[in-house]
């Protein structure tokens, strides 16, 4: 024993970066290691204390609580300068000096978007403080995003693989439910890998499917036409409705609990219809014409509005109007911008009664943007008049203008 | 005026009845959308109290509860259910509701920030002011993250749970031991991507501490979420979808229940409810702007019509003309020969009663007729009532195309669906409480006993036929056989008209009967004026501007506005009298895209001229004079903050036009 407190008086790496993709067991691996070594540690993730300062105050109060007797006390800490002498003075007063401590940052891509000073000081902390603390810095992208322009200490880099199927077999079947055997679940897990594995290898998500589909395959065993070796029939029984289950519940084209409730009430999934069908949006009258205006100014070239939109256009040469490589890539390129005169000179054409330009026409014109079908582009100058884009498809024109 | 204006409109209440049944419509309306909310709200978290022990609840992802809310593009009538929805929520969810909207939230700080303030505020009004502490913690010193609002739920969780059972018995048991928090997004489509993933992340982790129930407003379509969101984050909800009653069965409600009624006195004509329809229709599909509109008329017609002081209930109506002034008597007097002073108030009296019978029986006998006519094919007079309504009120129904092919379509309707409507019309007038349609529905009853006794004779006429046929199969001689053919054929065409198709002639004639009788255009009685609101052009000036066009009308034409006998212009001839920024903008209308300010202010500095000194001998000075510089340039500057023309880069000494093109 007094071997082992001799070695973590040891100062260890200064800052540690760890990465791998989502659910790679980083976050997982990291809690359990430093709980049941029980060595000191502040963990805390990055999303949630949005602002360094937030950030910075969080660290503190956890280190407050860290030996777990006393009663944290609101902190105010507003800079960097700030924390490491708080941090000083916490770590003196909690005893902690003897041994290393543990900031481990969960999420550590968040780091980029506050000051520029925090992610290179997290790295050398060990130095700046004088004390014998250690950071560890999680995430999901690679250290060469992270590496600031000016430079700065390089961490230790530790790189978490993704789980194999093999892997996920293993952990998703560690824990089965109690009424039913380890083979038996086994077995279910092979068959939801089978479907699943090639979308998703999401250890978090695999888990979730597994719980909400679990049920349907005991169907047969609870209603005694099959045992539960009869691996055939149970298959036969439960793959299709897996392979619905990648198609609704994975995508949250409906949620989990009516996937449940129907799978209870024993009902079709083709019942109930996802959040893709309810494309449908009722628009008033110039709305619909002013989004088809737009459409319209969006994808077709300025120089076609004179022989579309004109009465009297002349003459058209039909032969050589419009060049092959046009006809196709309109579509492809993307919504043009256009201006707002000419989306009303395409509105006025294309409505068959006059139309006058109240100031209810241009308040459309503004809700459709704040509804996200146009999105206005470029308005730094107010007075070169607004500028548009549609940014709704083909498919959705079709169904407004029908 | 004045004075007795605001008398009548406190007395009277228009609105306020109106406001008050309005409120009511909503609330009945919104009823089966908010009952759906508030069983998925109860259900989103208790499922979780309950299995906790389950093997599959250890092992599912705790997603987020997450009701997509479909409210169709009206925003404008969407707080409006929103306050709905939380005022139900706190009555019997959750006194913890926050309503947050995308102008409030650019970053994830103040989403959290306005958040905190919504939910620790409702705390005190629920507790009300004792815990003083609460009250002085001002926003800077929480701190804004999740686990100071998780801190602050324990504590509130705790406080609840201690309280005395006698003081707060009420509440607690309206509410759960945990109510859940609901955070209401009311406008998904304005949020940043950034500020709502993060929101969800945050909340997802903490969902076991912080029972989180989210609402999502949606004003396009559900796939707005898809959008918004990457399958990492919606991953982490559980969405429901739930949808609003569309807005134009909510229009049709209340035009039903506010317009086709007697019950208030006050009413709009045709041309009014068209413009108010149509801004309905063809703008913005808010509710909330009809009823406004609706309002306005109110306020208009009490303000601009004299006789409006008689537009009252019809208990009221005797007092009212009694107290008539002399000049208000003269009024009456200019819309109908009446010749006694007295008399003339006795009278006045009579005709509005008959006037609120009319009413009475027109919307019965409205009610009647679309019931017929919304079930013809192709509905040559609409298919909603509202739009009958319109056409009966424009002119003589009966004597229009529509109503011609309506009938003729009538004529044509088999015998189930007529018996059907029957039985609505009888349904209809029986829910009367006035006499007068005690015989009609009589009349309708009888068709109705016709018609099932033809039942019985159809039976017998069927044997008669098939004898018929019998005899026809004996006859072997070709002569015979021509002949009864012939005979056959001449007894079909006389008998052409069956009884029921001679019932059938008879109901549509009464129903024409009817219509003829009751259906007359309410301009066509007298008094009208008094109830009826018919200046559509004064309320389309209201809630239609044309900003662009007055624009151009008061600087092209000044005397529009001015009234001023010196700027009658006649033709496109520029005044020298008009102020100096309509003649820059005349002169301005002649010029392309580019401008030059040079030949601009000469020609400026010409028109000015010809009014000053007309025989001046203006060749003399070629320099400009220093004021018509100075007015030229504020003329100018003038327009470019209105607009019409900015500095341009590609010349110096030019300006770009803005509006119309540059023709």
């Amino acid at each position: 024993s007094q071997h082992f407190s001799n070695l973590r008086q040891h100062f260890s790496f200064p800052s540690i970066f760890i990465y791998g993709h989502t659910s790679s067991g980083k976050t997982y691996v990291m809690q359990t290691l430093l709980s049941t070594l029980q060595l000191p540690h502040v963990f805390v993730n990055c999303v949630e204390y949005f602002t360094s300062r937030l950030l910075l105050e969080e660290i503190l109060i956890k280190l407050q609580s860290c030996s777990g007797t006393e009663q944290t006390s609101p902190v105010r800490c507003d800079s960097l300068n700030d924390f490491v002498r708080l941090f000083k003075q916490a770590v003196a007063s909690q005893e902690l000096q003897d041994q290393t401590l543990y900031i481990v940052l969960d999420r550590a891509e968040q780091l980029r978007e506050m000051e520029a000073n925090i992610l290179p000081a997290f790295l050398r902390l060990q130095e700046l403080t004088d004390t014998n603390v250690t950071v560890v810095l999680l995430s999901e992208i690679v250290w060469e995003l992270f590496r600031p322009n000016t430079g700065c200490f390089e961490p230790f880099t530790i790189y978490f693989p993704d789980y194999s199927i093999g892997h996920l077999q293993k952990i998703l079947t560690q824990n089965h439910p109690p009424e039913y055997s380890a083979d038996f679940y086994a077995a279910y897990i092979n068959i939801l890998l089978g479907v699943f594995y090639m979308v998703c290898r999401d250890l978090k998500e695999l888990r979730h499917l597994a719980a909400l589909n679990f049920a349907k395959y005991c169907e047969p065993v609870v209603r005694g036409e099959a045992n539960e070796r009869d691996t055939r029939k149970l298959w036969k029984n439960i793959e299709p409705h897996l392979k619905k289950a990648m198609q609704t519940v994975y995508l949250r084209e409906i949620s989990s609990s009516q996937w449940e409730r129907l799978q209870h009430d024993g009902g079709e999934p083709g019942q109930l219809k996802g959040l893709s069908a309810h494309t449908h949006v009722e628009l008033p009258y110039y709305s619909k014409f002013l989004l088809i205006a737009a459409y319209l100014a969006s994808y077709n070239p300025v120089r076609t509005d004179k022989r579309f939109f004109l009465k009297h256009h002349g003459k058209i040469r039909k032969t050589n109007f419009m060049k092959k490589h046009e006809k196709t890539s309109n579509h492809l390129l993307g919504p043009k911008p256009f201006p707002l005169d000419r989306l009303l000179a395409i509105l006025y054409s294309i409505v068959d009664e006059r139309v006058a330009p109240t100031a209810n026409i241009f308040s459309q014109i503004t809700s459709l943007v704040t509804l996200q079908l146009l999105s206005m582009v470029g308005q730094n100058d107010q007075l070169d008049g607004p500028r548009y884009k549609c940014t709704v498809s083909l498919d959705f024109i079709r169904a407004v203008a029908r | 005026m004045c004075s007795c204006l605001y008398k009548l409109l406190c007395e009277n209440h228009p609105e306020d009845e109106c406001s008050l049944c309005l409120q009511k419509i909503q609330e009945d309306l919104n009823k089966q959308l908010l009952e759906n909310l508030v069983g998925f709200l109860s259900r989103s978290h208790s499922d979780f109290q309950e299995k906790t022990t389950e093997w599959t609840c250890r092992m599912k992802f705790r997603e987020i509860p997450t009701a997509a809310l479909v409210l169709g593009v009206n925003v404008t009538d969407h707080d409006l259910t929103f306050r709905g929805l939380s005022g139900i929520l706190q009555d019997n969810i959750t006194p913890y509701v926050a309503l947050l909207e995308a102008k409030d939230c650019p970053g994830i700080k103040n989403l959290m920030q306005k958040l905190m303030g919504q939910l620790m505020k409702c705390d005190i009004d629920v507790d009300s002011l004792e815990d003083e502490d609460c009250v002085q913690v001002s926003q800077n010193r929480i701190r804004c993250s999740m686990s100071s609002l998780i801190s602050w739920y324990e504590s509130v969780k705790k406080k609840t749970d201690s309280e005395t059972p006698s003081k707060k018995r009420n509440s607690s048991s309206r509410h759960w031991q945990s109510p859940p928090v609901v955070v209401i997004f009311k406008d998904m489509e304005s949020f940043t991507t950034k500020v709502l993933q993060d929101f969800i992340v945050i909340s997802s982790q903490h969902i076991h501490e912080l029972p989180l129930v989210l609402i999502f407003g949606i004003a396009t379509s559900p796939m707005i979420i898809h959008r918004l969101l990457p399958h990492s984050v919606s991953s982490l909800l559980c969405i429901e979808l739930f949808q609003s009653l569309s807005c134009k069965e909510h229009l049709s409600t209340i035009i039903d229940k506010l317009l086709l009624t007697s019950q208030f006195p006050f009413k709009v004509g045709e041309k009014v409810l068209q413009v108010l329809i149509n801004i309905f229709l063809y703008h913005d599909f808010s509710v909330q702007n009809f009823i406004k509109g609706f309002q306005l008329c109110i306020v208009e017609h009490f303000y601009s019509q004299p006789l409006s002081v008689l537009c009252c209930q019809l208990v009221d109506t005797k007092k009212r003309a009694c107290s008539l002034s002399h000049d208000q008597c003269e009024n009456i007097r200019k819309l109908q020969v009446l010749s006694w002073l007295k008399r003339l108030k006795e009278e006045t009296v009579k005709l509005l009663e008959d006037l609120h019978v009319y009413h009475e029986n027109y919307v019965l006998i409205l009610r009647c007729l679309h019931v017929f006519t919304s079930s013809l094919p192709k509905y040559p007079l609409g298919k909603q009532i509202r739009e009958l309504h319109c056409a009966c009120l424009e002119n003589r129904v009966w004597e229009t195309e529509e109503y011609e092919s309506s009938l003729q379509l009538a004529r044509m309707l088999n015998k189930t669906d007529l018996v059907t409507m029957l039985q609505q019309c009888v349904e209809i007038l029986m829910s009367s409480s006035g006499k007068e349609f005690d015989k009609t529905s009589e009349k309708l009853k009888e068709f109705l006993t016709q018609f099932q006794n033809l039942e019985a004779e159809a039976s017998q006429e069927q044997d008669m036929s098939v004898l018929s046929q019998k005899e026809l199969q004996k006859k072997t001689d070709l002569y015979h056989l021509q002949k009864t053919l012939l005979e056959l054929k001449e007894s079909r065409r006389s008998k052409k008209l069956t009884k029921f198709e001679m019932l059938r002639f008879e109901v549509v004639d009464y129903i024409d009967s009817l219509v003829r009788k009751y259906l007359i255009p309410a301009d066509d009685r007298t008094l009208h004026e008094v109830v009826y609101f018919n200046t559509a052009s004064v309320l389309r000036e209201h809630l239609n501007a044309a900003p662009r066009t007055a624009l151009h009308t008061a600087l092209n034409n000044p005397h529009w506005y001015l009234k001023n006998q010196a700027l009658k212009c006649d033709g496109g001839g520029i005044s020298n009298k008009a102020p100096d920024i309509c003649i820059a903008y005349k002169l301005h209308l002649e010029c392309g895209r580019l401008i030059n300010l040079v030949d601009w202010l000469e020609a400026f500095s010409t028109v000015v001229m010809a009014a000053e000194e007309p025989n001046a001998d203006a060749a003399s000075s070629d320099q400009v004079d220093d004021t018509i510089h100075a007015r030229f340039i504020r003329a100018i500057s003038e327009l470019e903050l209105l607009g019409f023309i900015k500095p341009s880069k590609q010349k110096t000494d030019h300006v770009a036009r803005l509006t119309w093109g540059g023709c």
